[in-house]
């Protein structure tokens, strides 16, 4: 038997460990640790409660949109607001262009250094290693080049948040009740002109350079799987959310609930076991705890680990989702030679975030010609002397849920449970090991692990400071 | 082709990364040119350590970060993104199973300089709001605890903007190390942080006619609504952010006071206006 431990996994947001057991070329048993705790809960209690939009925030610089957004619709239940259309239009344009973002740096920055051979990128970019290397000189170089181009494609992403949002990271107009800014028709068209050029870099460039990447290595539709997927859905308007919520265990799309969502620590270090619901959950840090192996807890939904994420998004679109992206979503899993069953895997993530990125950018072009200039953008707030809320909405990595209790006009409470607390939790009380760990038991691996536990690992897209807060 | 390279390693401790996703919004020069290119005629960084982008993962990338201090001492710029637990022995963070303290003391001490990107970084920022639950302290407040006299130079912000990086690292690059004169009592290049965004904000003149703003998004000053612009230090009314295309004050919104040393404490609650004694205090010059 090997052991490994793989610190730092490098190429996702913050500080994971993996423990991975290999014994005759397979990865036996394998444990994710989150290594660092900063404790955002804490330091919200006693604060005003607008606060919490933008301290939450701060939990994530590559996903603080999803926060502002999931902090947003957990005061807007709190404090009773409902923002007219243009006020969640425009929420959705702003975090739409973060999930356009996310998913491109994700890509080409982050995982696909695992496929590129060590010449391809320059300096401390290279990976290092020509293990497991399947593409042509040419095909290397160009897909090197699309990293070259992804870099700017990304940042003109976070100007399209900036235009409406004022600044990213870190947005600021999203407050609840709706957003701070009514833009001008200039900034409409300036957002237009760059979404135009985002969305035809994803349809021209990226969904071709995926569909490449599952062609060599289509094999990574059976690698890194998990049976039970959740989404909590986003993006919504009146009409309802453009990707909805739901589970799919084994197969099965099992309506969502959110009263089933429940949080155990067992093997974290906090003092207790749990599970607990979320809205009255009580955990202190407890750095001595016997069998604790990570900072991050283990949210189940229905007493079950589920993986989130664009996989679970793009699997229950396919069952309750809109006609035209269960067209979409077909259409590419043929081009792909794939099955739905195989969305959750090391390349199922791949295309499921492509897929998605291209749908949501589709939506986003609607959502443009639909903002109305002269129409209210907020409604005002009131902040009651006791009250309680959720937000909960999938980040671009997956589910999110907020909770607030406000006693004396503040924050009393609050609670957050992010995608990475889902994908990279560790065992829970009865031992079930958490979705990442699930997905790295039983690989075949060729050397000691390393490579294909981390082309598994950055498939989730990890942030681990969502995942502990 | 890139002249002199100076080494660079970038190590995270207890932040969110968006300092490092701001410096990815680099416009001219962007992230390419930085990684790249010269940046002065004749000098340019090497980037030898980021967590988020670098390839190498595990042993090989803890390699790198051991082997720079032995190998170029004295010769290194240390850039540190996020605030530095301390509590419980720094267990509340590592890297490689060694606190993130630890690190951070072992790359510091044998650094040229050290340049604190961030408002964590600086002074503790967010996860040091109170009670701290994980103790972090800013890298200079850590260094001061350990004895360690290595040059350090704030660029405060939630995050700091690209293009402060952009300033601060040419300037040492052409100049050389700051000396005492050239920084603020809150460890800033004075060329950088050169004033209150108060003093030049496009709703000055609203202010000037106490034209006040009742809600977010009208017009008029933010003032009333909690704008922290007159006791911040930043360029971002000369800046803007993202390409220039925004910023938070024309966006409706008030300034929280990002840059500040004390953010997010001090300022908050953030959307509440300060009464007159609480201004007094809140004036630089009067803390």
């Amino acid at each position: 038997m090997n052991r490994v431990a793989i610190d730092p996994i490098t190429r996702i947001e913050g500080h994971l460990r993996v423990e991975i057991q290999v014994e005759d070329g397979v990865i036996r048993e394998a444990r994710c640790s989150g290594a660092l705790y900063r404790g955002l809960e804490q330091i919200l209690v006693g604060r005003h409660p607008l606060d919490a939009q933008k301290i939450t925030q701060r939990i994530c610089g590559v996903c603080p949109l999803a926060h502002s957004t999931a902090a947003s619709l957990c005061l807007d239940d709190a404090l009773g607001l409902t923002p007219p259309r243009n006020g969640q239009l425009l929420r959705n344009l702003i975090y739409g262009a973060n999930f356009l973002h996310n998913h491109i740096l994700h890509f080409y920055h982050l995982a696909l250094p695992d496929y590129l051979s060590s010449w391809a990128l320059p300096g401390a970019l290279s990976p290092g290693t020509d293990e497991d290397r399947r593409f042509f000189r040419e095909e290397s170089q160009e897909l090197a080049e699309h990293y070259l181009k992804a870099l700017e494609m990304r940042r003109k992403a976070q100007e399209l948040v900036a235009l409406f949002g004022g600044k990213m990271p870190h947005d600021m107009s999203i407050v609840p009740g709706g957003v701070t800014y009514r833009p001008t028709l200039g900034e409409v068209a300036a957002f237009r002109f760059r979404l135009k050029e985002i969305a035809g870099f994803i349809e021209g460039t990226y969904i071709p350079d995926i569909l490449l990447l599952a062609e060599r290595y289509h094999d990574h539709f059976q690698l890194g799987r998990v049976g039970k997927l959740l989404t909590f859905g986003c993006f919504p308007l009146d009409e309802g959310r453009l990707f909805p919520a739901g589970a799919i265990f084994d197969g099965e799309f099992v309506p969502f609930d959110p009263g089933e969502i429940r949080e155990g620590f067992a093997h974290s270090w906090y003092s207790g076991d749990g599970p607990q619901p979320p809205w009255e959950e009580e955990a202190a840090p407890d750095l001595d705890k016997a069998g604790a192996y990570s900072w991050i807890k283990s949210p189940r939904y229905r007493g079950e680990p589920c993986e989130v994420g664009p996989a679970a998004r793009a699997a229950v679109g396919l069952q309750v989702g809109s006609p035209e992206f269960q067209s979409l979503a077909q259409d590419l899993l043929r081009e792909a030679n794939a099955s739905p069953a195989a969305l959750s895997s090391v390349m199922g993530r791949h295309l499921a975030r492509g897929i998605e990125a291209l749908f949501l950018a589709r939506a986003m072009e609607r959502w443009l010609s639909e903002l109305n200039l002269f129409a209210p953008v907020a409604v005002e707030y009131k902040i009651p002397e006791e009250s309680g809320g959720q937000g909960l909405v999938d980040a671009p990595r997956g589910a999110l849920g907020h909770w607030i209790r406000i006693s004396g006009k503040i924050i009393a409470r609050y609670q957050v449970i992010a995608p990475t607390t889902w994908n990279a939790s560790p065992r829970d009380g009865e031992g079930k090991p958490g979705p990442i760990e699930q997905a790295l038991q039983g690989t075949v691996v060729s050397g000691d692990g390393t490579l294909e536990a981390g082309r598994i690992v950055r498939s989730f897209d990890p942030c681990l400071a969502c995942a502990i807060q | 082709m890139r002249g002199e390279a100076r080494t660079v390693v970038w190590f995270q401790a207890a932040g969110c990364t968006g300092c490092s996703v701001s410096l990815m919004n680099a416009a001219y020069p962007d992230i390419k040119n930085l990684l790249l290119d010269e940046l002065v005629p004749g000098k340019s960084i090497a980037l030898k350590f980021h967590s988020t982008l670098m390839g190498p993962t595990g042993r090989p990338a803890l390699e790198v970060l051991e082997r720079v201090p032995e190998e170029e001492a004295g010769e290194y710029v240390l850039v540190v993104e996020g605030a530095i637990p301390t509590a419980s022995e720094g267990r509340y963070g590592t890297v490689g199973d060694v606190p993130i303290a630890e690190r951070t003391v072992a790359l510091a001490r044998k650094a040229l300089a050290v340049l604190a990107f961030g408002s964590c970084a600086s002074y503790g920022g967010i996860p040091a709001g109170a009670p701290n639950p994980a103790g972090c302290v800013g890298i200079g407040e850590l260094l001061r605890r350990e004895g360690i006299e290595v040059p350090v130079v704030n660029v405060p912000g939630c995050p700091p903007h690209s293009r402060w990086f952009v300033e601060t690292v040419v300037t040492l690059l052409v100049r050389g190390l700051p000396g005492p004169e050239d920084l603020d009592d809150a460890g800033r290049l004075r060329s950088v942080y050169s004033g209150l965004i108060h003093e030049h904000c496009p709703r000055r003149p609203d202010f000037d006619v106490a034209r006040f703003a009742p809600y977010f998004g009208e017009r008029g000053c933010l003032y009333e609504l909690g704008c922290r612009g007159p006791f911040t230090d930043a360029a971002c009314p000369e800046h803007a952010w993202n390409d220039s295309v925004n910023w938070c004050i024309r966006a409706g919104h008030p300034c929280i006071g990002c840059t500040e040393p004390d953010f997010p404490d001090r300022f908050s609650p953030f959307f509440r206006k300060l009464s007159l004694e609480e201004e007094k205090a809140s004036y630089r010059g009067a803390r």
